[in-house]
């Protein structure tokens, strides 16, 4: 069962009690979750309480903090910057994700279909998944769309002339990222081959008794036994797509331009805390940014009761 | 729910073969006549491999322009003629402040700090998890899954603040500490499920011994748990020697930068005009991963077929 899924299920077992459980081990326990629980405290639970008093306050690290109220919250709402980086991040989550996933799930689904060479290519498309997220990648990828990049040239052979650089134009340098996310199908591929495995070979037989065509299977066995993963997929790659950050950073060289065109939330929220050291500002687009992968987490596991089968 | 989970038994009698359960061409072709099939075979390799080289081809370039000269890259898109020119390499190398070999060193001194911090204190975490009952374990399970899915971000300015008070910023603390506290949530799932796979028969056996829950964490859990041990530490050294934003808040001057850092910052000097060096060293730059990645690979793709985050 996956991290997802387990938690869905912890979740919704919260209010039916079994039979009181009983704690043989508390003592033992303690001591092999001691660096956890120093780690639960030190580095998750009490920054997360300080970065919400320090929403509240105006801090550059030079002084104490100052007590501000909700301005923060005020200054957020007239600041176009922010809003524009939200606009950007969300185009490259809801763009970005479900492209990368239809890739993974097709390629998936063709390489299930016990074809030679199937290792090989596994490894061909699993392979810039494990890269994309380097810098060296997003090095390569400013050349690839600049304006004499290795695009340009391959367009320029097919008799394309006076191209743009693709990173410094504002209208395409996000899509270069968004294709970059989705050029790092590969790991999602590689759960969707596994879960593919996990369909009983029965199920097919079945249908084919029954007269069912290959598409109607597709849509009518391997889709819906698959949804689990699907869910899985889409909500880790969703809160992973939220923070990305190196891409845009490299690509537009920390600048998030041309024009903010790449400016994503996290790259804004970095130049806010980290370039300007308003640390307090920087505080309050984190929570506000905990919420917005709250919020969409949480509309996936309420909509997924729609569209996603279990089994048991 | 699908058990996409869990491992295969933890002895396996083919280890070798862990990945091959994956690859394992499995729906038979309908029958159909020879000839058709041969045709369909055909076409849908030719189509997979225009989609493998599509993929590839801008790594292979980038390979290949690394050994050319400067002006060069940004006239010849093709793969040909290949060229041997190491000039790049020797330039790159030495192009900033320190020898490129000296950020390889920083990097790699990081990996193993996170990975010896990860496999010490997930795996007593998980073991807990796994095996022990105690008070308060669901909730604590619970919580441990939902680190999986917090932003970074919204520790990160507390976080740094801390540990500029205690004068780590521009060390590898606050890169490594957080790793013998257990923080990278997915490596204690991945263990968790791995030993839940484990039979509690084997246990119950050392308890009746008199075994007592360390003896058998470490004499029998730890040593069947070497295939999760194994994708931790390879997931962990990718993560690690990829990660920029953590070395870009907490080091900050180039004796103690990482490779990602080096590559940004030479980006940043260099402009666009050196990008033969450039490529020469984001080559240098990912040849440990590929090396990983070859040698690895079963680990890797257990990892995520099993535990799939990411």
């Amino acid at each position: 069962m996956s991290a997802v899924g387990e938690l869905a299920q912890i979740v919704s077992r919260r209010d039916k009690r079994g039979p009181r459980e009983k704690h043989p081990d508390n003592k033992v326990g303690l001591a092999f979750m001691t660096p956890w629980l120093l780690g639960l405290l030190g580095i998750t639970i009490l920054p997360m309480i300080a970065s919400l008093v320090l929403s509240f306050t105006d801090y550059s690290m030079l002084a104490a903090p100052e007590w501000v109220g909700l301005e923060n919250f005020q200054r957020m709402l007239g600041d176009t910057r922010l809003h524009n980086s939200l606009i950007v991040t969300f185009v490259y989550v809801i763009v970005g994700v479900p492209l990368q996933l239809a890739a993974a799930l097709l390629l998936a689904v063709v390489l299930n279909h016990g074809m030679r060479g199937l290792s090989f290519y596994r490894s061909v498309f699993y392979l810039p998944s494990l890269l994309g997220g380097s810098v060296a990648i997003s090095i390569l990828w400013r050349q690839m769309f600049g304006a004499s990049g290795l695009v340009n040239q391959l367009l320029g052979a097919l008799g394309f002339e006076n191209l743009p650089g693709w990173v410094s134009t504002p209208d395409t340098a996000l899509w270069t990222i968004i294709l970059l996310h989705v050029w790092t199908f590969g790991s999602p591929m590689i759960i969707f081959l596994a879960g593919l495995r996990q369909i009983p070979q029965m199920y097919y037989e079945a249908a084919s008794v029954d007269g069912a065509s290959k598409v109607a299977q597709f849509f009518r066995i391997t889709i819906p036994l698959l949804t689990p993963i699907i869910f899985f997929n889409l909500v880790l790659q969703v809160i992973n797509a939220f923070q990305t950050f190196t891409q845009a950073f490299v690509v537009s060289g920390g600048t998030g331009g041309p024009s903010d065109s790449t400016m994503f939330y996290t790259l804004y929220l970095y130049l806010k805390g980290f370039g300007q050291f308003d640390m307090g500002y920087a505080s309050a687009m984190a929570w506000l940014l905990l919420v917005i992968v709250a919020i969409f987490t949480a509309i996936n596991f309420f909509v997924s009761k729609f569209w996603v089968h279990y089994d048991d | 729910m699908t058990d996409l989970a869990r491992p295969a038994a933890p002895v396996d009698e083919n280890p070798a073969g862990t990945a091959a359960d994956v690859s394992a061409p499995r729906t038979p072709v309908a029958p159909r006549s020879h000839g058709a099939r041969t045709v369909r075979a055909v076409l849908k390799h030719t189509v997979m491999i225009a989609a493998s080289l599509a993929m590839i081809y801008p790594l292979l370039w980038m390979v290949v322009s690394s050994l050319r000269p400067n002006d060069e890259i940004f006239r010849n898109p093709s793969l040909f003629p290949l060229s041997f020119d190491f000039d790049n390499y020797v330039r790159g190398w030495s192009a900033q402040s320190f020898e490129f070999s000296h950020y390889l060193m920083n990097s790699t001194l990081l990996v193993v700090g996170c990975v010896i911090g990860n496999l010490f204190a997930c795996t007593l975490t998980a073991y807990a998890f796994a095996r022990l009952r105690f008070w308060g374990r669901n909730i604590a399970f619970a919580m441990m899954l939902m680190t999986l899915m917090l932003p970074i971000h919204v520790v990160i300015v507390p976080q740094y603040i801390m540990f500029s008070q205690t004068g780590w910023v521009n060390t590898m603390l606050p890169l490594i500490l957080p790793k013998f506290l257990a923080t990278d949530a997915f490596f204690v799932f991945l263990m968790v499920q791995f030993i839940r796979g484990i039979p509690r028969e084997l246990d119950e056996a050392a308890r009746i011994d008199g075994c007592g829950h360390f003896r058998i964490f470490f004499r029998i859990i730890l040593p069947l748990m070497t295939p999760a041990l194994a994708t931790t530490t390879i997931f962990t050294f990718m993560w690690t020697w990829n990660d920029f934003f953590g070395s870009l808040i907490y080091l900050t001057t180039p004796d103690n930068f990482t490779v990602p850092l080096a590559l940004k910052s030479f980006l940043d000097g260099q402009g666009t005009s050196d990008w033969g060096a450039m490529f020469a060293m984001s080559i240098v730059s990912l040849i440990p991963l590929f090396l990983v990645f070859l040698f690895g690979q079963r680990f890797l793709v257990k990892g995520f077929a099993t535990t799939g985050i990411k």
